[in-house]
């Protein structure tokens, strides 16, 4: 793709502390957005995710690509998540966490061990997942996103230690 | 020109107030704190605070030396090569736990430095009892070889005493 990566907003940019709404046009410019998006996380510091608030577009769409993390991990391949929902959770871990939005610190957070969520793809049918580990964490991260939450607002103490992941 | 970083370190008798008392001297004066960190050792108060803004060592010395005087503490200024915005993130995690006894962290750090791992972060503590002590250390680093040297090395400690767990870890970034 040659077109330019879109900006990414970085704290303490308010929009990054917004509700986003929900997606109801999926028509082919909002294919056009995720696609590029994906091309804006493809060039930035080795994520595994991005929301769609992160370059400004207040809508509760997110991608999760659990492929890229450095060891492989159960994953359920690229996705491209609108309205996502969690519908259940499981078990707690710790894991260190960083952020497109928010450069040179990285952080441990509690995130839930094992999800499942509820979501649509680019063409509005509905999808189901679940998901455990490194994908359960990044989705959570990118879900927080779209209820103007970052990792700031969940981090725990330096020395929290549950259990890495 | 901005004044370089300065390394201020203090360390005494713990008690509260310490930090309120030296960063509200140092605000007072329009000093710029970088990074900090504080602990306690032992029942003991330490902290080191990257201050720049507020002259160089010796006039820093002089405007907490009240403060110093009044909390009991030693203070020690270094002018130091630091910069911001320096972070590295850890890839692998080991905590070392064992009855305690002397060596424990010269031996462990001996092997991970041969198996190509550079420590980032280093917390140790002595639990347990008087009589029956117990030590623990958390060191979380980047294996430059990857974990598998690292679990090799650390694998004959086990016939030691010592227990020792090497956990891979990956920051997610979204």
């Amino acid at each position: 793709m040659s077109v330019e990566p879109l900006p990414i907003l970085t704290y303490p940019d308010e929009r990054l502390k917004t509700v986003c709404e929900p997606v109801e046009q999926f028509d082919p410019e909002l294919r056009e957005f995720a696609e590029h998006l994906q091309h804006t996380a493809d060039l930035g510091p080795s994520a595994v995710g991005i929301a769609a608030p992160q370059v400004g577009r207040m809508q509760r769409l997110c991608l999760v690509d659990a492929t890229r993390a450095k060891r492989p991990v159960d994953n359920n391949g690229p996705l491209v998540l609108v309205n996502p929902a969690i519908t259940n959770w499981k078990g707690f871990a710790v894991g260190r966490e960083g952020c497109l939005s928010i450069p040179d610190y990285t952080g441990k957070v509690i995130r839930a061990e094992t999800i499942e969520l509820t979501a649509q793809d680019l063409e509005g049918r509905t999808v189901t997942f679940k998901m455990k580990g490194f994908e359960a964490r990044i989705a959570q991260h990118e879900i927080d996103h779209l209820d103007g939450i970052l990792f700031l607002d969940r981090l725990v103490s330096r020395h929290a230690d549950l259990r890495e992941r | 020109m901005t004044q370089p970083w300065l390394l201020l370190t203090l360390v005494g008798a713990d008690r509260p107030g310490i930090v309120a008392h030296v960063t509200r001297v140092l605000f007072g004066v329009g000093a710029e704190l970088g990074e900090t960190a504080m602990m306690r050792l032992g029942n003991q108060f330490a902290i080191m605070m990257m201050v720049r803004g507020a002259g160089n060592p010796e006039e820093v010395a002089g405007l907490l030396e009240s403060t110093r005087a009044e909390f009991g503490l030693k203070l020690h200024v270094d002018q130091i090569d630091a910069a911001l915005h320096q972070h590295r993130e850890p890839d692998v995690s080991v905590i070392v736990h064992s009855a305690d006894r002397s060596g424990i962290v010269s031996e462990v750090t001996a092997a991970l430095l041969e198996a190509g791992m550079n420590i980032l972060d280093l917390r140790s503590d002595v639990g347990g009892s008087s009589d029956k002590p117990i030590y623990i250390m958390q060191i979380d680093g980047e294996s430059s070889d990857g974990i598998e040297p690292i679990e090799q090395c650390v694998a004959r400690f086990a016939d030691q005493g010592l227990t020792v767990r090497v956990t891979p870890l990956e920051t997610m970034r979204g």
